[in-house]
């Protein structure tokens, strides 16, 4: 290996790896406010780049009826569970949360579809209608069985996800899609050259960790979503209510899928299907930084993109083995330092109940 | 009266079995859904229209039971199992994947129940004897083509890169097996995935080898990342594939970086390019009309075609077992795989079909032409 190819690779794993840190830090926060290891987060970024590619495409994206579907299903549960409660004053906000928002989302979309749309203008319809889907799926799945134990919520977060994948086969098809380049510069940097595109990525990736860094350390919201992070029980003493929280959280994340999707969309094919593996790159990167910390999870999900990156030079059969395999040491290391967070976990559990 | 009401209903239970027990029953599977449904879907639409083409075989009606198999081989196999227990088949015929269709020989070996794969699977060992036929081409004929190719356009190097399953194995191999003591060595064999999201690794890896051409083992929509990393890294020599490239996704992604692409594959493909003087032209045309009417679409893939062909097989096969037994019986079913394994010049959109004993494939240098993508258009080569 020369280190002119070195760098080559080094720069591709680098452009993988930050779409990598979006999805991670995306299921890092859903996990901390709810508890729920969201397995069809991949999923989502496959809407996101799919849903772009059929704007583009001049054909009605497929994401319309599921955010239709989706919003229906969501608005008969929160009726029933509002009528059973016999708090019906709180229907009217129900109604627009769950009907009227995301049904004028997917309207938005669907009267823009079939034209030819500029690129910041099909971006920012893509962001609009795959925004929704995340809360909507809470509302359905997991916002029942909030106080659920970690296992449940992962197990329902599979079913859930072979839903996701099942209904956007329909949705979309079977075949893979590739949406137009957002830049065609190149930059010459010496011997190596470097494409706008992976640029964007790196930048988009930098700009919205920050993003997200900021709003937990100056906004209210970010500082509800980290104490409910910290302490469910507490935070609702001080009066946070969880399910708000996690409502803000699915949502939050469901725009980095969508930044994330957008930007992925140009350097692959991507299928009804391929978001999954995507997703479970991301979780091994939220694993190395032990699905809490936010800088870690970064650092984990650039290593994981530079790991296979390499990997595929050096062995390319053996890539997705040596990826999914890195999670061995790091899980040996995790269980040698963290021996006392599992007991706190127990507690915590025994207390809620 | 309750007694005689029974007798009737009885009576009528019985000659409703009776008149379908003289139906062809054929059980379809195929992945409607799962990684393999785009292959999968096609070859429902082709069996749609072999069915829209032929419901008959003489006067006996053709009953076809269609189920999906989620791109499952364990599923395949429950499918082939329920069509042999509960709907008494008397053929089967699928599915989209190799390893489901493996999965399904087993099941038809052991029932004694002939199987038309419609993958280039192999056909599996069993104390039962051969119950299986494939349609389409093993890939080693296809690839010779494509090495042939490679020689007159004197390339010394040619580098690998395919899938990391089996579909990137029988290429690799058939490429081996076809450049053994000629001029074009191989210089590498690089594997990626289905869902990668870059083959970037990779394609340095090839184009720091310095090879005169790249070959490409991948199918679909995926086959074209190869390509798109290729032009990425500037790389100017030739650009060879498979017939499993063949389909128009593959053209809309892989846009300007697959232009020049040569590939072997069925006639069919570019059955309005062949002289009328080739045999398969006039059922491709056939089976055009058939499809169009059957799914209200033009056809523009090949897989569609195996499963017409399959059809084409079976009713030859039908016809002449059907002469020593009732459908529905197990002498039907051992007249059927004796009529399918001595299967002579069937024609069919793909090739001409020849079957022995010991032989599961049947189809000769008649089932392959050379075809390079021109402005986004398949054209004949040779």
């Amino acid at each position: 290996m020369t280190p002119e190819i070195a760098l080559l690779l080094a720069q591709d794993g680098i452009t993988t790896g930050a779409i990598y840190v979006l999805v991670a830090l995306g299921l890092v926060l859903i996990f901390l406010v709810t508890r729920v290891i969201f397995v069809p987060f991949g999923d989502v970024v496959g809407y996101s780049a799919l849903t772009l590619a059929a704007l583009q495409l001049k054909q009605m994206p497929g994401t319309v009826w599921l955010v239709l579907t989706l919003a229906a299903l969501a608005t008969a549960i929160e009726t029933v569970a509002l009528i059973r409660r016999g708090e019906l004053r709180l229907l009217p906000k129900a109604l627009l949360t769950y009907a009227a928002l995301p049904v004028l989302c997917a309207g938005l979309v669907w009267l823009a579809a079939g034209r030819e749309l500029p690129m910041w203008l099909a971006v920012a319809l893509t962001l609009l209608i795959v925004m929704p889907i995340s809360p909507l799926i809470y509302r359905i799945a997991f916002q029942p069985l909030a106080d659920a134990s970690v296992l449940v919520l992962l197990i329902v977060s599979v079913a859930v996800h072979f839903a996701a994948s099942g209904m956007a086969l329909i949705f979309f098809g079977p075949e893979g899609f590739r949406t137009e380049p957002m830049t065609s510069a190149f930059f010459n940097l010496g011997s190596i050259g470097i494409s706008g595109q992976s640029l964007l990525i790196v930048a988009s990736s930098a700009v919205f960790s920050l993003l997200l860094f900021l709003m937990f350390e100056r906004t209210y919201t970010g500082k509800a979503l980290r104490a409910t992070a910290v302490n469910r029980v507490g935070a609702r003493l001080v009066g946070i209510k969880p399910q708000t929280t996690g409502a803000i959280a699915f949502l939050l994340a469901s725009g980095l899928a969508g930044v994330s999707g957008i930007l992925i969309g140009p350097v692959a094919t991507l299928y009804y299907d391929s978001g999954f593996l995507i997703g479970l790159k991301a979780f091994v990167g939220a694993i190395i930084g032990g699905l809490v910390s936010y800088p870690a999870t970064a650092i984990g999900a650039l290593l994981v993109g530079l790991l296979e990156s390499y990997a595929a030079f050096w062995d390319s059969a053996f890539k997705e083995v040596l990826v999914f395999g890195a999670l061995i040491p790091v899980l040996i290391w995790q269980s040698f330092m963290s021996s006392g967070s599992v007991e706190e976990e127990i507690e915590e559990e025994e207390g809620d109940a | 009266m309750l007694s005689r009401l029974c007798a009737s209903v009885a009576a009528l239970a019985l000659s409703v079995g009776a008149s379908s027990a003289a139906d062809l029953t054929i059980g379809f599977v195929t992945s409607l859904s799962g990684p393999g449904a785009s292959i999968g879907i096609p070859y429902e639409k082709g069996i749609l229209a072999a069915h829209a083409f032929a419901a008959k075989v003489g006067d006996v009606n053709i009953k076809l039971i269609r189920l999906d198999d989620a791109s499952d081989p364990s599923a395949a196999s429950r499918n082939a199992r329920k069509l042999v227990e509960e709907e008494k088949v008397d053929v089967l015929m699928g599915t989209s994947g190799v390893p489901g269709t493996t999965a399904m020989a087993t099941v038809g070996a052991e029932s004694k129940t002939p199987l038309i794969s419609l993958t280039p699977a192999p056909a599996p060992q069993h104390a039962n004897g051969q119950w299986m036929i494939s349609i389409p081409q093993p890939p080693p004929l296809m690839v010779a083509a494509v090495v042939d190719r490679m020689k007159k356009a004197s390339i010394k190097k040619a580098a690998y890169i395919g899938f990391s399953d089996s579909w990137g194995d029988l290429v690799y191999d058939g490429l081996m097996k076809s450049v053994q003591g000629s001029s074009v060595e191989v210089v590498t064999n690089e594997r990626y995935a289905r869902a990668d999201t870059s083959v970037a690794g990779q394609v340095l890896k090839i184009v720091a080898s310095q090879p005169d051409a790249v070959i490409t083992g991948g199918s679909g929509t995926p086959g074209a990342l190869p390509y798109i990393a290729l032009q990425q890294r500037g790389f100017k020599g030739g650009l060879y594939g498979t017939h499993a490239l063949i389909n128009p996704d593959f053209v809309r992604v892989g846009g300007a970086a697959v232009e020049g692409v040569i590939c072997p594959t069925g006639p069919v493909i570019v059955a309005e390019q062949l002289p009328d003087s080739n045999v398969t032209k006039k059922v491709s045309l056939a089976f055009r009309d058939a499809y169009q009417k059957a799914n209200n679409a033009p056809t523009t893939d090949a897989f569609s075609a195996y499963a017409f062909d399959g059809w084409l097989v079976m009713l030859d096969a039908a016809k002449r077992a059907l002469a020593k037994a009732q459908p529905g019986t197990a002498e039907f079913r051992e007249a059927f795989k004796d009529a399918m394994l001595a299967t002579k010049e069937v024609v069919g959109t793909h090739g001409v079909y020849n079957y022995k004993p010991g032989n599961v494939y049947g189809v000769d240098d008649r089932a392959r032409v050379l075809v390079k993508l021109e402005q986004g258009k398949w054209k004949l080569i040779e």
